[in-house]
């Protein structure tokens, strides 16, 4: 086994991933301590799902807006499940990290001036979105990737699957990855460990996310006794194109489109969003820029009140940007257009959308303190994967790109002080790990039959997930869930690969993504079952849970992994220091909320 | 508004049928021979050939090795040759195909197994061209006390936008000939994203990257083929960056043979 040594390793090529790597640079460059640092990513990091996010990045930016105000939207939109210190540091932080993306290059949509131009995002008393067209992820990560290169204390292992964390006595002193190109373990040995690893949108069947986001990272700390927070809370985009469920911007909303059910009627006014706002004049907070639970709610109920359309097998709802013109729809949402023409054969600037709500974004994951440290020490989680508290139950459309910069940029920042002070340990300690993976890998590629197939083993957790953990839920539907996670975790067991080759092998990688998602699924559905009210994102139709109970669940839910028996479930006090928990109030019934 | 004859419209789009590929196989753990493996699959109006690779994934073959994330041609992971022609996966839909369909992959970089190629000589040659900010002075980190971003105006990104639209997919490399004859040369994506620095209003590293474009295995090595603005999944226009980055290295040349 190949074993090399840095002061930092980061897992995560992702937007969290490089401004970790390059906070991690400059912390180091500044302390006068030169610092190796390597960033494993399993894809190239321009493959990152970070790409696919197209609306913006959100902060504070005109001069009637206020940090008091992108607070209180933040904390409403989680519902109060959210740390309030994280999103006072949030806010603050959010507007300097922007700048540094343009000062690197970022190519930020622009006013005829030559200021960086805002647009509107739901749930926003203001615009403050900073966007670069309809592809800003795309053009942030590869304004990250590319700056990135000028840092010669950043080595890449491109390709690299990271297979387990090394700990020891509570402290993190490396990890162990796979060179996928040769099926070779390398042990890295590290003082400060950040994992940028995303989502696990994939847990679910119908989801707006790249197939590479399959929660790896959160199931590694996970296994290693950290909690995973608030997994319940799962958002639905209201916006995926039917059949794929790729993702269709909230910025077409932000810049004035409608939604409408079959009849041509725009129902969010029956659903707290209302008064109907004039064509062509979005209003903050109102109708289609309400927060993204409310919206995936209303589609639910307009599809049980028989008011959906159809596009193929889908039950969907339309998407009108037609009164917004040709040339402003090509200005402001190209990538728009070319995804509907290219997947649905519809033009939006002569149809409407045909779309449905899609699993886009998990709320919960790795749980951090605010300075994005785990309860292992020398271990640090930024980006999706992480829970540092700033979403809540819902996140708001643009918080979670300038999250990547802000809590990526002070993880890595974290990682090089603690590096400075930390030294390597024993590498024997790492080489035993290294061994116990490799058996692990030796056991799925073992050559014997497999009693069960990981295809079959993935399909029933995607349909367990999605029926019973979806936009509302029930106690039977989540128990059946629960049950089902717990199965398939015995089952996998069995599972064996067909494929014995060591070079590029995707069968293996497949299974070892399905074993972290069927362990951080269990989490998810345990904390769904659990929490006996809806908030949020978690819809509960049960009979005296439909509404919010601040008494006995203004907490979250922290899940610890037992290895293979069942997970166990804790409550945690939330950070409420600065705002009560209230109404969440839009349309009119928010009203008076000034900026 | 009603919206049903949308509706109408649609419904009836999915006719299923069956499709035959071909798909070039190479396991290098076995053999160092390649070999065509063909496979039947049911398609749809809307199966893309990403959906097809991983429909054999799933239910035929489960050996089969190829690269895919995002699925909306985006990523830029999953270029393959399809019948001769470079072009995305996941932008690519079999009802656009009658007859045979083969599958191989992408042209000119090394075959690491199956579809998937080594991509390390593009991305070296990304880093060569230097494409980040190069400014006078280093980028400024930001100053708390001057919060300033650079003034740009919508006719000064527009110079460059188009430029800083490549997915990093290397459809481009495939469709090149030149690059297919000499892997040094720099290549289209990495030419223009030279191209892209040097046209942003907010850069002054022109001079920085000349070293690199302006020699054989810079712009001078392309002869205008041309394939790969055709090829390319995001209508970049490599061919035009490349030859515009032409100009520039002629002129740059000129003056320093003034200059003495």
């Amino acid at each position: 086994m190949q074993q090399r040594d840095f002061d930092i390793v980061i897992v995560g090529g992702g937007g969290a991933g490089l401004r970790a790597a390059i906070g991690a640079a400059e912390q180091a460059k500044g302390q006068g301590t030169p610092q190796r640092i390597a960033l494993l990513s399993k894809v190239y990091p321009m493959r990152s799902h970070t790409v696919a996010a197209e609306g913006g990045a959100a902060a504070v930016t005109s001069e009637e807006d206020t940090h008091q105000a992108h607070f209180d939207d933040t904390v409403s939109g989680g519902d109060w499940l959210v740390e309030q210190g994280v999103v006072d540091y949030f806010v603050h932080h959010a507007y300097q990290e922007l700048v540094q993306m343009e000062r690197w290059g970022c190519p930020w949509s622009r006013k005829d001036d030559g200021q960086v131009q805002v647009r509107r995002f739901g749930g926003m008393k203001t615009a403050r979105t900073w966007f670069a067209a309809d592809k800003t992820g795309f053009h942030m990560l590869h304004t990250l990737f590319q700056t990135s290169l000028k840092y010669p204390e950043i080595e890449r292992f491109d390709e690299y699957f990271v297979l387990d964390l090394a700990v020891h006595e509570g402290a993190v002193i490396g990890v162990i990855a796979l060179q996928i190109a040769t099926g070779e373990l390398t042990l890295l040995r590290a003082k400060a460990v950040v994992l940028a690893t995303g989502g696990a949108g994939r847990l679910f069947r119908f989801n707006t996310n790249a197939g590479i986001v399959t929660g790896d990272g959160m199931a590694m700390a996970y296994r290693h006794g950290v909690a995973l927070r608030d997994m319940e809370f799962v958002q639905y985009h209201p916006t995926g194109l039917p059949g794929s469920g790729i993702l269709i911007t909230e910025a077409c909303r932000g810049e004035g489109g409608i939604l409408l059910n079959k009849d041509g009627y725009r129902y969010l006014q029956d659903y707290g969003l209302g008064p109907e706002t004039p064509l062509g004049k979005p209003e903050n907070k109102y109708m289609e820029l309400g927060p993204r639970d409310k919206l995936s709610q209303a589609f639910w109920q307009e599809q049980q009140a028989g008011r959906t359309g159809k596009f193929g097998d889908s039950d969907v709802v339309y998407l009108d940007l037609r009164h917004l013109g040709e040339k402003y729809i090509l200005e402001r949402l190209p990538f728009i257009c070319e995804l509907a023409k290219a997947y649905i054969n519809v033009d939006p600037v002569k149809e409407p959308i045909p779309i449905r709500p899609a699993v886009h974004y998990t709320m919960g994951g790795i749980e951090t303190n605010p300075q994005c440290e785990t309860s292992i020490a020398g271990l640090y989680a930024a980006g999706e994967c992480a829970s540092v508290g700033l979403h809540g139950a819902n996140r708001l459309g643009s918080n979670s790109l300038t999250e990547l910069l802000v809590f990526g940029r002070l993880a890595g920042e974290q990682a090089s002080k603690r590096a400075a002070q930390t030294e390597w340990a024993d590498e024997r300690l790492l080489e035993a790990q290294g061994d116990r993976q490799q058996a692990k890998l030796l056991r799925l590629c073992d050559g014997t039959d497999s009693a069960e197939s990981w295809v079959e083993l993935k399909h029933a957790m995607v349909q367990a997930m999605e029926s019973g953990c979806g936009i509302y839920r029930t106690e039977e539907g989540m128990r059946h869930s629960l049950d089902t996670m717990r199965q398939l975790r015995t089952r996998f067991n069995k599972v064996r690969i067909n494929d014995t080759s060591k070079i590029f092998n995707t069968e293996l990688l497949e299974c070892l993504e399905l074993e972290c998602g069927l362990d951080i699924a269990e989490a998810s559905c345990l904390g769904a079952l659990e929490r006996r009210e809806s908030r949020g994102a978690h819809q509960r139709l049960d009979e005296e849970m439909q509404k919010r109970d601040d008494v006995n669940y203004l907490k979250h839910s922290q899940v610890f992994y037992q290895g293979d028996a069942h997970a166990e479930l804790r409550w945690q006090d939330v950070d409420a220091r600065f705002s009560a928990p209230a109404e969440r109030a839009y349309g009119d019934a928010g009203k008076g909320e000034k900026v | 508004m009603s919206t049903d004859q949308i509706t109408a419209k649609r419904v009836s789009t999915n006719s299923a049928s069956t499709k035959h590929i071909s798909v070039k196989r190479y396991l290098p753990d076995t053999s160092t021979e390649t070999y065509w493996q063909e496979y039947d699959l049911p398609v749809d109006d809307s199966t893309s050939l990403l959906d097809a690779l991983n429909h054999i994934k799933e239910q035929l073959d489960s050996t089969l090795s190829y690269r895919w994330s995002c699925r909306m041609a985006i990523c830029g992971s999953c270029g393959v040759m399809v019948n001769g022609i470079p072009k995305l996966g996941c932008k690519t839909f079999l009802r656009d195909y009658e007859g045979d369909i083969r599958i191989e992959p992408l042209s000119h970089f090394p075959v690491q197994r199956d579809l998937v190629v080594d991509m390390a000589i593009f991305l070296e040659h990304l880093a060569a061209v230097k494409p980040y900010l190069i400014g006078d002075n280093p980028v400024k980190p930001y100053d708390p006390k001057a919060p300033e971003t650079y003034q740009q105006t919508p006719e000064q990104l527009a110079r460059y936008k188009q430029f800083a639209n490549c997915i990093n997919c290397g459809l481009c490399y495939s469709a090149c000939p030149q690059f297919g004859l000499n892997p040094e040369f720099l290549g289209p994506a990495a030419l223009t994203l030279a191209h892209r620095y040097n046209l942003d209003s907010r850069d002054n590293g022109k001079k920085a990257r000349m070293a690199e474009l302006n020699r054989h295995d810079g712009v001078w090595s392309c002869t205008f083929v041309g394939f790969c603005s055709k090829v390319c999944p995001k209508h970049v226009d490599p061919a035009a960056a490349v030859n515009q980055g032409k100009v520039e290295a002629a002129k740059h040349t000129l003056i320093a043979l003034f200059k003495g």
